[in-house]
């Protein structure tokens, strides 16, 4: 056995414990998570049903933890893992799944489908299988603190560019600061308008925020790759700044994947709880209305959706505080058909946009997304995730539909009102 | 070994040996899975695991939300009318309801036959729907191996038998229910080894699915 093929399947070995035994025994093979799945209702493929995305997890479980399956494996029966099968799941795990968490939602038996698929990629990373775009950007976050590249310098520029603009100043390495806050690279060099809205609302909240040069970065391509090692690496980082700048609060910014990273992950990866506490973007300001330090003017006639980032909303559990916020500015609000916790992914989520060879496959399952827009007919897009903003504007032009999307934070920083 | 001595040794050692292995494997299986115990979660909480891990074990078992049903419609609906059917026939029945207060001590009311009948024939309907659908939908198709196929066929069996032999059908009285009998022992000795044996585990399942959702807020 090679030396990598070993690395993999100790590492499902290892994600095996009572619940994944508990799903991979339940599954009775209906089928209903293949409906559930945008990868599986866009290109109708049957391979990509999500259970079956699992099947290197499942043989593992099967012939090391059960006693009629290591029964067969002694006899030579039990279906083994090999280089061949997972290489063959590289891109069932990766670029056909967005960890979206849809399926989970649905299946009879209650298997928590996504997880185990989560899971299903440490054995594949471990054994070198992961996709080249994901090895890259984990590279790039562990050596140089962001998946895309982006270093301290170019955080500094956009800041002063942002003070320069504004006349506001965006604080950085404050010791004592209420809030840190993290930032993803999607949101420093496509989308610093996120920068300015931050510094606008927290100035008119009155709370003190900072942001560490040390760790200013949301992202996590451990998550995404599944190499917990990394993982850990990263969140130490974020745990280590708000440590030392002593915050009371790390805050999460617009990136789905980011906020299950450091707010649900983060903790179980580097094996303690934290000091302080973390909080999603959408969260905080829900806060702040519900304090009444968050005043609006002006309304939005415009009628508007809400797009719920999959590991926001139902991995995440941030799902009425988006819409309280919208409720303060806008007049004409619609959900999607499906929404909330159901809501469809845009199909850009868990990695497949860092996935260079999935463009085509990505841009296939964002017609999901369209069939729920064309029902509904709205004039903007309201959204909080990065990956979702910038798959959404790629896929609207592609389908030639004039719609923006639009950051819900910075819809907010908009509508501040100006004299408090 | 005459259709008597058969029926009694189906009735007798073969129960016996069935009953040993389906206790047995339950016990080994639910031990083997549980044994290898969860790690605690050291994320804070914004739910609990407890109530919604039971939250969700209840809710599994109504109908999903409208666009999942209108989407999976005949798996739901052909799932529900043979699991009912499943239920009455096994624990309503009067005669079964008399073996169980043999093993066990203690029997409740039964539905009168021509009741229980009606849903042995409805489940066996939907049965044959199931495999119909398995054959012919292509994801089932692709999901669908030897195992599938076999806990379909002892589930239907005892079904199909026992129909047969209450209407006195298909040969000897005493031979169909001896037959009857042997395609329960069939089932009860598979159970623990295929997926049939979900129903014990769906509990662990959508508990455990419930309490990862509620931790972070999310009934599921
Ligand atoms: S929905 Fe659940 S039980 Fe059905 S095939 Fe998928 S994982 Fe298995
Ligand atoms: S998590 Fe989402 S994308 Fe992945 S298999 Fe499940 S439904 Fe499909």
């Amino acid at each position: 056995m090679s030396a990598s093929l070993e690395k993999g399947i100790q590492a499902l070995k290892e994600q095996v414990d009572s619940s994944v035994a508990s799903f991979f025994s339940s599954c009775v093979h209906c089928g209903m998570c293949a409906d559930a799945c945008v990868f599986y209702t866009e290109t109708g493929e049957p391979e990509l049903t999500p259970i079956t995305k699992t099947e290197p997890l499942r043989r593992i479980w099967f012939s090391e933890y059960t006693l009629i399956g290591r029964l067969m494996k002694t006899l030579g029966l039990a279906k083994r893992v090999d280089e061949q099968l997972l290489s063959d799941w590289e891109t069932l795990v990766y670029d056909s799944c967005s960890m979206c968490g849809r399926c989970s939602m649905v299946c009879p038996v209650g298997n928590d489908i996504t997880e185990m698929i989560r899971r299903t990629r440490e054995g594949i990373a471990a054994a070198g299988h992961a996709p080249e775009g994901l090895i890259g950007a984990t590279q790039r976050s562990v050596t140089i603190g962001s998946p895309m590249g982006v270093r301290l310098p170019a955080l500094q520029a956009q800041i002063k560019h942002i003070e320069k603009d504004t006349g506001m100043s965006v604080p950085l390495d404050v010791e004592g600061a209420e809030y840190m806050l993290l930032l993803s690279s999607m949101e420093i060099m496509n989308f610093p308008e996120f920068i300015e809205a931050i510094a606008k609302i927290f100035d008119k909240a009155g709370a003190t925020w900072t942001i560490s040069s040390e760790a200013f970065e949301a992202t996590n391509a451990g998550i995404q790759i599944g190499v917990s090692d990394i993982a850990a690496t990263l969140v130490q980082r974020v745990v280590d700044a708000a440590e030392k700048l002593k915050v009371k609060t790390v805050i999460s910014p617009e990136c789905g994947h980011a906020y299950m990273a450091i707010r649900w992950e983060g903790p179980n990866l580097i094996g303690k709880p934290y000091n302080f506490k973390v909080r999603h973007i959408l969260e905080v300001l829900d806060d702040f209305r519900e304090q009444g330090r968050l005043t609006l003017t002006g309304k939005e006639s415009q009628k508007l959706t809400y797009h719920d980032p999959c590991q926001i909303a139902r991995r995440g559990g941030v799902i009425d505080e988006p819409r309280n916020l919208i409720n303060m500015f806008a007049e004409n609000f619609v959900e999607m058909p499906e929404n909330g916790k159901m809501n469809w992914c845009c199909g850009a989520g868990g990695g497949v946009a860092s996935i260079e060879r999935a463009e085509d496959l990505k841009l296939l399952a964002f017609k999901h997304k369209k069939s729920q827009l064309d029902a509904i007919h709205v004039e903007a897009i309201v959204s909080a995730c990065s990956t979702c903003r910038m798959q959404f504007e790629e896929s609207l032009e592609e389908y030639h539909m004039d719609i923006p999307i639009i950051s819900l934070t910075e819809t907010i920083a908009e509508h501040i009102a100006e004299d408090k | 070994m005459n259709e008597i001595e058969f029926l009694s040794w189906v009735r007798g050692p073969g129960f016996q040996i069935a009953t040993v292995i389906f206790v047995a494997g339950i016990i080994i299986r639910l031990g083997e899975t549980l044994l290898l115990g969860r790690k605690a979660n050291l994320a804070e909480a914004k739910g609990s695991e407890m109530s919604s891990g039971l939250r969700t074990v209840a809710a599994r078992m109504l109908p999903p939300d409208r666009e999942t049903f209108k989407r999976s419609t005949f798996t739901i609906v052909a799932g529900y009318i043979f699991h009912i059917g499943l239920f009455v026939t096994i624990f309503l029945y009067a005669p079964h309801i008399l073996l169980i207060k043999d093993v066990i001590g203690f029997g409740w009311p039964a539905l009168p036959s021509q009741i229980v009948d009606a849903f042995t024939v409805v489940s066996l309907i939907a049965l044959l729907a199931i495999l119909l659908h398995r054959l012919t939908d292509k994801v089932l198709r692709h999901l669908s191996g030897p195992e599938d196929y076999i806990v379909w066929f002892v589930t239907i069996a005892p079904l199909l038998t026992g129909y047969l032999a209450f209407h006195r059908l298909g040969g000897s009285p005493v031979m169909m229910l001896a037959i009857h009998i042997l395609s329960v022992e069939l089932l009860m000795v598979l159970f623990p080894f295929t997926k049939l044996m979900h129903t014990f585990t769906l509990f662990l399942a959508r508990w455990y699915n419930g309490a990862i959702s509620g931790y972070r807020g999310v009934e599921s």
